[in-house]
């Protein structure tokens, strides 16, 4: 069906108004995104890693969440996941339970990339007919911006700050859409925040109406750990697909697809200014930490046309 | 008719889930309770049950995939020992939390370091604060007859916690014996099916588990799980009348063996029990009064049955399989010793560690022991506090 940014907008909402995260919080947006996705009809339960998110949307005794609903623990929402869609089949098959039910997970980076990873690589290989949905943010927020696996090279966190010895994080960043690709599981997408939100909506529906494992990596930026102008948060999204640092694709029954290429592609140098995390890269002197950032966008970049392109 | 039948501690186990066939099952295989998931997987691959497996990638899985299922509306069952157990920790706490009856069977085994496969308690011990109730097995008889009592226990609407059905690696889990099992029928009836009030499938009413909860509510939840503990005294009892009478064996919180007129007792759990009634055979055939009291039930505590029970006695011996490292004594000499305490019972005790990572616990160091009980109670020796015995010369 064709995206009709109206008729999605007027979907009944399932993360209801009253819970506590940021203002502006990317988090937020992409969740709300990804549950418009869900046939109004189908029932779904959601599971949460620990993180923002969760304490914040689940303090006892309020639920924003309009769905059943499970927290666990920090690193093991995709186990709890599918033991859930286990019990799902089990009963549906008894005929205790006769309702269409889908299975989406929330984690943040630390719960996905970190703390979570072999709890996800499992539910992922096993193949439950699940999503799980990072928001990634790049950084543990919820203990106070520290850095993760999925924090870029040289961003200023509260374990890697910047000082006289040092300019932040030292690694590049992890690439989880491509360790999970290689589960060979049917769906996996990046994906960010984006104009009408067509990319992600699609993708998430996608994600969801695949049978089989599903897994879509958000890209949901957070103003207090990135330090942007709140309001600036579609812009740093957009500044992130066209200078090719967030790309846009899908891994489709092991197909890659690019899904955008910028006309004019950015340099990188656009997606940082604004933030304040990587304020020190424009000081004269860092000069060449900029120009290795950009080599080092360039090396993935071409990488994933090359995966695209077979 | 029951069914006479020779089998080990984990083949009963693998019986009583097949007859009691759950919906879900995730486990991770670790020695010794690998077998149970085994044997599971091959009923369902041979049709005799149809349980869900889930081959998680670890034991932190097993448990919170347990955890989903059980949420979710499901009779969830897994199985561990060791260093799997302790990989659950975490999650054990979340299980007894958010009130779900999930059973896993435990085949106690030490905990690593140095590494070592065999018996001691040492790691359900460590998890008898996590909320869980406890219940230990002599025998293969008893591991089969808790595990199918542990259902009707852990989902009682008065207790809704999670349960431990514990049996003793390889002396129990590996070793076969003679075993009375019950038709299918019979077992099916008596654990009846799980009919949750909430749960997350359920389409009527939606449901949110795991909330985030701080000071304002976090010690009432504490203080519901306390008195739900406190609930499954009765409904152990309950359950183990009924399970009697379709049965004919007796269970309560714990066994008295000789302990009626007893002066010396030695206070127990597991599979030892049986090694240290035999001593007290030989040693009543020399007319020294000696009994044993072997506990059953650990979470919840019985605490003033068993000062009841023994506040005749001479002087009493306790039994730790498990180093809790206070310098001070073990987990079961340290909750024995506060019962007799409560029960103003003034009676010499010794608290002795034995049988750490499988070293054999004979009937002749149990001679020993109560030996030195009635040198102890005759004032020919000072009792001390405690005491390892089967260490190397």
């Amino acid at each position: 069906m064709a995206f009709n940014f109206k008729e999605v907008m007027n979907k009944p909402e399932r993360l209801a108004p009253g819970h506590r995260m940021c203002a502006g919080c990317g988090g937020t947006i992409a969740v709300r995104t990804v549950l418009r996705a869900l046939k109004p009809e189908d029932k779904a339960v959601i599971g949460n890693a620990t993180g923002c998110l969760e304490v914040s949307s689940f303090m006892y005794p309020y639920t924003a969440w309009e769905d059943s609903y499970m927290h666990n623990a920090f690193e093991n929402a995709g186990a709890t996941l599918s033991g859930i869609e286990t019990a799902y089949y089990a009963l549906k098959k008894k005929g205790k339970v006769t309702d269409t039910y889908k299975f989406i997970t929330f984690g943040g980076d630390g719960g996905t990339y970190d703390i979570g990873l072999q709890s996800l690589s499992g539910a992922m290989e096993r193949n439950h007919d699940m999503v799980y949905v990072c928001y990634d943010n790049g950084a543990y927020m919820n203990t106070g911006i520290q850095r993760s696996s999925a924090t870029p090279m040289y961003a200023d966190t509260t374990t890697t700050p910047i000082g006289s010895e040092s300019n932040g994080k030292m690694q590049n960043r992890k690439d989880l859409a491509s360790i999970i690709a290689n589960h060979d599981i049917p769906y996996v997408a990046q994906s960010t925040l984006l104009g009408t939100m067509k990319d992600l909506y699609e993708k998430a529906e996608k994600a969801i109406y695949t049978p089989g494992a599903a897994f879509l990596n958000v890209m949901a930026p957070c103003p207090r750990g990135w330090r942007y102008d709140t309001p600036d948060i579609m812009k740093i999204c957009k500044l992130a697909v066209d200078t090719c640092y967030w790309p846009l694709f899908e891994v489709v029954d092991g197909k890659w697809i690019l899904n955008y290429e910028p006309k004019k592609k950015l340099p990188i140098e656009d997606f940082l200014r604004p933030q304040g995390r990587f304020k020190h890269l424009f000081k004269p002197e860092n000069e060449q930490l900029l120009v290795q950032y950009q080599e080092e966008v360039d090396r993935r970049w071409e990488e994933l046309l090359f995966k695209c392109s077979r | 008719m029951s069914i006479r039948e020779r089998m080990s501690g984990n083949e009963a186990v693998a019986h009583a889930i097949k007859q009691i066939n759950p919906d879900v099952m995730a486990a991770f295989p670790i020695t010794p309770s690998t077998e149970i998931p085994q044997m599971v997987s091959t009923f369902i691959a041979n049709g005799e049950c149809t349980t869900e497996f889930i081959p998680v990638e670890s034991e932190h899985s097993s448990m919170s995939a347990t955890m989903g299922a059980c949420a979710a509306g499901a009779r969830a069952i897994t199985a561990t020992s060791s260093c799997g157990l302790a990989y659950m920790w975490e999650v054990l706490y979340v299980a007894a939390s958010d009130r779900l009856p999930v059973v896993m069977a435990v085949v106690n085994r030490a905990l690593t370091g140095p590494i070592n496969i065999n018996c001691d308690h040492s790691d359900s011990m460590g998890a008898r604060d996590a909320g869980w109730i406890q219940i230990y097995a002599e025998n293969n008889q008893e591991a089969y007859d808790n595990y199918i009592q542990a259902f009707r226990i852990a989902e009682h609407s008065d207790v809704r916690l999670p349960f431990m059905a514990c049996q003793d690696g390889f002396i129990t889990s590996h070793a076969v014996e003679n075993i009375e099992l019950l038709e299918d029928d019979l077992v099916k009836k008596f654990v009846g099916d799980y009919e949750p009030e909430q749960f997350l499938l359920n389409a009527k009413m939606p449901m949110a588990v795991g909330p985030y909860a701080n000071s304002p509510f976090y010690m009432e939840t504490k203080m519901n799980q306390r008195l739900a503990m406190k609930n499954a005294k009765k409904v152990i009892l309950e359950v183990a009348s009924e399970f009697e009478k379709i049965s004919g064996r007796k269970y309560g919180f714990f066994e008295e063996y000789k302990t009626e007129d007893a002066d010396f007792v030695i206070v127990i759990m597991g599979s030892a029990a049986g090694t240290t009634k035999d001593a007290v055979d030989r040693l009543r055939e020399q007319g020294i009064k000696a009994g044993v009291l072997k506990i059953r039930v650990f979470r919840p505590f019985p605490g003033e049955e068993i000062a009841t029970a023994l506040k005749n006695v001479r002087a009493i011996a306790i039994m730790d399989r498990a180093e809790s490292f206070s310098a001070y004594g073990g987990p079961l000499g340290s909750e024995v010793k506060s019962a007799l305490f409560d029960a103003k019972l003034s009676i010499d005790t010794v608290n002795y560690f034995y049988g750490l990572g499988g070293r054999d616990y004979t009937v002749e160091a149990a001679t020993e022991i109560f030996n030195d009980l009635q040198d102890i109670a005759d004032k020919k020796t000072e009792p001390v506090q405690f005491k390892y015995i089967g260490l190397r010369k």
